[in-house]
């Protein structure tokens, strides 16, 4: 894509570009840079002197079954949270799509959770699931079932999973609803002329024009779980308990903020960079293809 | 829908209805704990009922936070969110649409090497560079900072991205008959490209604002004076340890206030915001 | 006000040829038609005399100054633009002042020349509204305006009809026509419209893959098409172009001799020599068999009302030489053949090798 027209200047396209690059190289690509850097390097306890140590830190760190337990629980954890989120979201956006009166109540109410913040959604949930007093838990106890997250990692682990769900259904939704509403009405009443009832016409029309949408959202809550929950784990179980719900970029500030091992830490964000360097570019082949529509 | 399906539109009620009350809930419950006394917040089951403390809750949280946990007035949080909720979507929206006009409609050297340096931003979020983003702001000074809260956060990729998607709709003609009016590029900025920007500026400040007020590992690593705490750091401080030493009437009131102002930029702004989120493509 | 000469311009994108070598000198106050297929360069050459598109080589010069290097405003020029270009977000005067205010004009003297051009356009009544709030026909009048308040010495416009619908089309040509009138200022219009080219132009100048075939008027043109290009290109449907020969006694000999006619004159220097014979469609008339020139047989007929369009096909075989005609007479065979003749006048010849015409 580029414009026929264009203006000529010898100098004010870099003054407009000047602000944004200035804070992108302070900002982004020195600490990039330096993230880089630390990772070779090993610091003792003090800080005092550092010493180049090539890619021991790499080497030390994948020898550390931690990690290995860390990346699973990443694993466990994004999936959960991109299928409860994506399946909720299409089932309300469906029902959505179809009812005319109420449409505009029914979308206030479930987009709102999209405004709360990680972290407070998360104390949302855990006050509700704490053990001695939720309400959920109340009702759980009524039913037989022994809660207590803070003791028991894959109830720990559901916590967290439910409240970042909770979180990302309102953005889910919306993008369905966009996709089912961008289908053209045409094309579902060729299909009704052509004899199908809504369920046949759900499936074999609706959910393969939804695919690309399904696909696009699952790499987005992928990444969504991968980074922006950090809230979430720190508000309520910090990773705990016996690290069931640590995550890798909960790991990486643990182990950089609170355990002060900087070549540790940096190491695991070079490794998370490529994690998301591969993200992205799943994402964004995923996304020039849609703009060239 | 093409025909009636009185079942149908039943099961669709009935299903969105119970999806509205479990999304809902979490808000309804918080609500009503913020209205009552730590009491009856511990009591269990408790009760679904509005208690009558939410005055005083809400006076005891604005003025002077919690009891056990952090004693920060929630108003001063309040106040430091609002600045980093406001001064976020201006200055990305500023930066970003000056740069994606000299992207869009200039052709200089090295143009698209700093088109992909904005693009790498994308591949790197503060998440995967904690430890040395830090070091950063402190070797500059600007730990505890209304500079260091908001600056590292205003550049970005996706706010530029749009931009450049909308501005490569804007018809060439409009800029040809700019040219031929005898406008220059600024003033054709200004005139003309600005003025038509007005909703994709709208949609990005909806998004930007909840961004902003909504930011957590940010401000927990460069704020450690009580004074520059934001609301959402000031929950996390309240919460003390195990579930039954936390004030959670004052803990929720706190979170209803938290919650509030983005949830209402959302609702007035839902054409806007709905426009935002499906545009950027997050 | 000032005349516009082009001198030998050429235009490259890249490596693509896109002109390649035109010249006109255009007098003062005359318009000027550049019609073409799409694809021939014409908008590109007018968008040259705007200074949109820089010049590769040669010269555009407007009165006596040359504007190669010069900016667009700076070129004294208005443009009108097939898609309008009015700023969404600009009421109508607004639009139409954008302009003036640029060039920092006293508030009373926009307001004035504003106020006059909505006038001559009758669009004094919808200064206050948005471009999005007016018709088809109206967003043209407001490009027109905007054009018209620059009081330029020359008005460049880019396919300004081709968006509206047919009837608006004829109505607003009237209009242009009337407008050149009444203010005399050089125009350059671009069209791909032949009808708009005919009845608009003083002088048009008919292009083809970046070269102007024939520069001429209107009636010249058609009378004397300069190459088979143009004598297909003007006209509808297109000159039968019929492959011949020139014999002795200054006969032409068409169609393997199926067709013999004998021109007006002699032409000694021509005999022996291959041709294109070139007959418009509306230089046939029926007539009786034995005065046929030519008897083609009908593969399909559209009855106009007042025409009737008869397209056939010469000799045995249907893949053969095509050929139309346009009579003054509705009630027709739908099949076999037609005998038809025409006036030896209205021949045209053409040198199949270089496709020009052989001058009579």
């Amino acid at each position: 894509m580029e414009k026929r027209v264009t203006f000529r200047s010898a100098w004010l396209p870099y003054a407009l570009l000047a602000p944004q690059l200035a804070i992108t190289v302070v900002f982004f690509f020195w600490p990039a840079f330096q993230a880089v850097w630390f990772s070779f390097q090993l610091q003792d306890a003090f800080g005092l002197s550092t010493q180049f140590v090539w890619f021991d830190n790499f080497i030390a760190l994948f020898g550390e079954r931690n990690y290995w337990a860390s990346f699973r629980t990443t694993a466990i954890f994004s999936f959960s949270v991109a299928a409860l989120s994506i399946s909720i979201a299409l089932l309300l956006a469906v029902m959505a799509d179809r009812v005319v009166r109420g449409a505009l109540v029914y979308k206030t109410i479930l987009i709102w959770p999209y405004a709360v913040a990680a972290a407070v959604a998360a104390v949302l949930w855990s006050f509700m699931f704490a053990p001695s007093i939720g309400i959920i838990t109340y009702v759980l106890k009524g039913l037989g079932v022994d809660w207590n997250w803070v003791l028991k990692g894959d109830q720990a682990m559901l916590l967290v999973v439910i409240a970042s769900a909770w979180k990302q259904i309102p953005h889910n939704f919306l993008f369905f609803l966009a996709g089912l509403q961008s289908i053209p009405k045409s094309l579902i009443e060729a299909a009704a002329i052509d004899g199908a009832g809504p369920a046949r016409r759900f499936w074999s029309i609706v959910v393969p024009l939804l695919s690309p949408v399904t696909f696009f959202l699952l790499v987005v809550d992928i990444v969504y779980a991968f980074f922006e929950t950090f809230g979430v784990i720190d508000a309520t179980t910090q990773g705990g308990p016996a690290q069931a719900t640590q995550i890798l970029v909960y790991k990486v500030y643990y182990d950089g903020m609170k355990a002060a091992d900087i070549g540790g830490s940096s190491a695991q964000s070079v490794i998370l960079m490529i994690i998301v360097i591969g993200l992205t570019a799943i994402q964004f082949r995923y996304i020039e293809r849609k703009v060239h529509y | 829908m093409i025909e009636r399906r009185p079942l149908l539109d039943f099961v669709s009620h009935a299903v969105l209805i119970g999806g509205a009350l479990i999304i809902a809930f979490p808000l309804y419950v918080a609500f009503i704990a913020s209205t009552q006394t730590l009491e009856q917040v511990m009591q269990m089951p408790m009760s679904l009922l509005p208690g009558d403390q939410l005055v005083q809750n809400y006076t005891q949280v604005l003025t002077a936070g919690s009891t056990k946990g952090s004693k920060a007035a929630v108003a001063d949080m309040l106040v430091n969110s609002m600045i980093m909720a406001l001064v976020i979507p201006v200055g990305k929206i500023t930066i970003s649409i000056l740069s994606s006009f000299a992207i869009v409609y200039f052709r200089f050297p090295l143009r698209n090497f700093f088109f992909w340096m904005i693009f790498v931003t994308l591949m790197l979020p503060v998440e995967v560079r904690i430890i040395p983003t830090y070091e950063v702001m402190s070797d500059l000074g600007l730990l505890n900072t209304y500079a260091g809260l908001t600056l590292p956060l205003i550049a970005s990729a996706t706010a530029t991205f749009l931009f450049r998607q909308f501005f490569m709709t804007i018809p060439d003609e409009l800029a040809e008959a700019a040219r031929i009016d005898g406008a220059g590029p600024m003033r054709f900025f200004w005139d003309v490209v600005l003025p038509l920007s007005k909703t994709t500026m709208a949609a990005l400040f909806v998004i930007q604002f909840i961004y902003g007020w909504n930011q957590y590992l940010w401000p927990l690593l460069i704020t450690s004076e009580e004074e520059m705490y934001t609301v959402v750091i000031g929950i996390k401080r309240m919460i003390v340890g195990g579930d039954a030493a936390n004030e959670w009437q004052l803990i929720m009131a706190t979170a209803i206030l938290a919650m509030l102002p983005p949830a209402v930029v959302v609702l007035l702004m839902q054409k806007w915001f709905v426009k935002g989120l499906v545009e950027t493509e997050k | 006000m000032a005349g516009v000469a082009i001198r030998d311009v050429h235009k490259s994108f890249g490596p693509v040829k896109v002109i390649q070598g035109i010249s006109m000198d255009i007098a003062d106050g005359e318009f000027v038609v550049m019609v073409g297929p799409s694809g021939c360069g014409k908008s590109t050459l007018l968008r040259m005399v705007a200074g949109l598109e820089s010049i590769t080589s040669g010269e555009i010069a407007i009165g006596e100054r040359v504007v190669n290097e010069l900016e667009p405003k700076d070129r004294d020029i208005a443009m009108v633009f097939q898609n309008y270009a009015l700023y969404p977000h600009m009421s109508v005067y607004q639009n139409m002042a954008y302009g003036l205010r640029i060039q920092g004009r006293p508030k009373a003297e926009i307001e004035k020349r504003v106020q006059r051009a909505a006038e001559i356009l009758e669009l004094d009544k919808l200064l206050k509204r948005r471009p999005r709030e007016l018709s088809g026909g109206q967003r043209q009048r407001v490009a027109m305006g905007r054009a018209i308040v620059r009081e330029p010495k020359v008005f460049l416009f880019d396919e300004p009809l081709s968006n509206l619908d047919a009837k608006l089309r004829v109505q607003m040509r009237s209009e242009l026509q009337a407008l050149h009138q009444r203010l005399k200022t050089t125009t350059l219009y671009v069209t791909h419209d032949q009808v708009e080219a005919m009845t608009l132009a003083h002088r048009m100048m008919v292009m083809n893959a970046g070269r102007a075939e024939q520069i001429g008027a209107p009636l010249e043109v058609y009378q004397k098409p300069a190459t088979t290009f143009v004598a297909a290109f003007i006209g509808s449907p297109p000159m039968n172009l019929i492959p011949g020969r020139i014999a002795q006694g200054g006969k032409v000999l068409a169609h393997d001799g199926e067709i013999s006619v004998r021109l007006p004159e002699p032409r000694p220097a021509l005999e022996g020599r291959d041709v294109l014979l070139g007959v418009r469609p509306e230089h046939f008339e029926t007539c009786a068999q034995s005065e046929a020139l030519l008897s083609p047989d009908i593969d399909f007929l559209e009855l106009l009302g007042s025409d009737s369009l008869v397209y056939g096909h010469l000799g045995a075989d249907k893949q053969g030489m095509r050929v139309a005609a346009r009579l003054h007479i509705s009630i027709l065979a739908k099949e076999g053949r037609l005998p038809l003749r025409f006036s030896a006048e209205h021949v045209h010849l053409f040198d199949p090798e270089s496709t020009r015409r052989i001058e009579d």
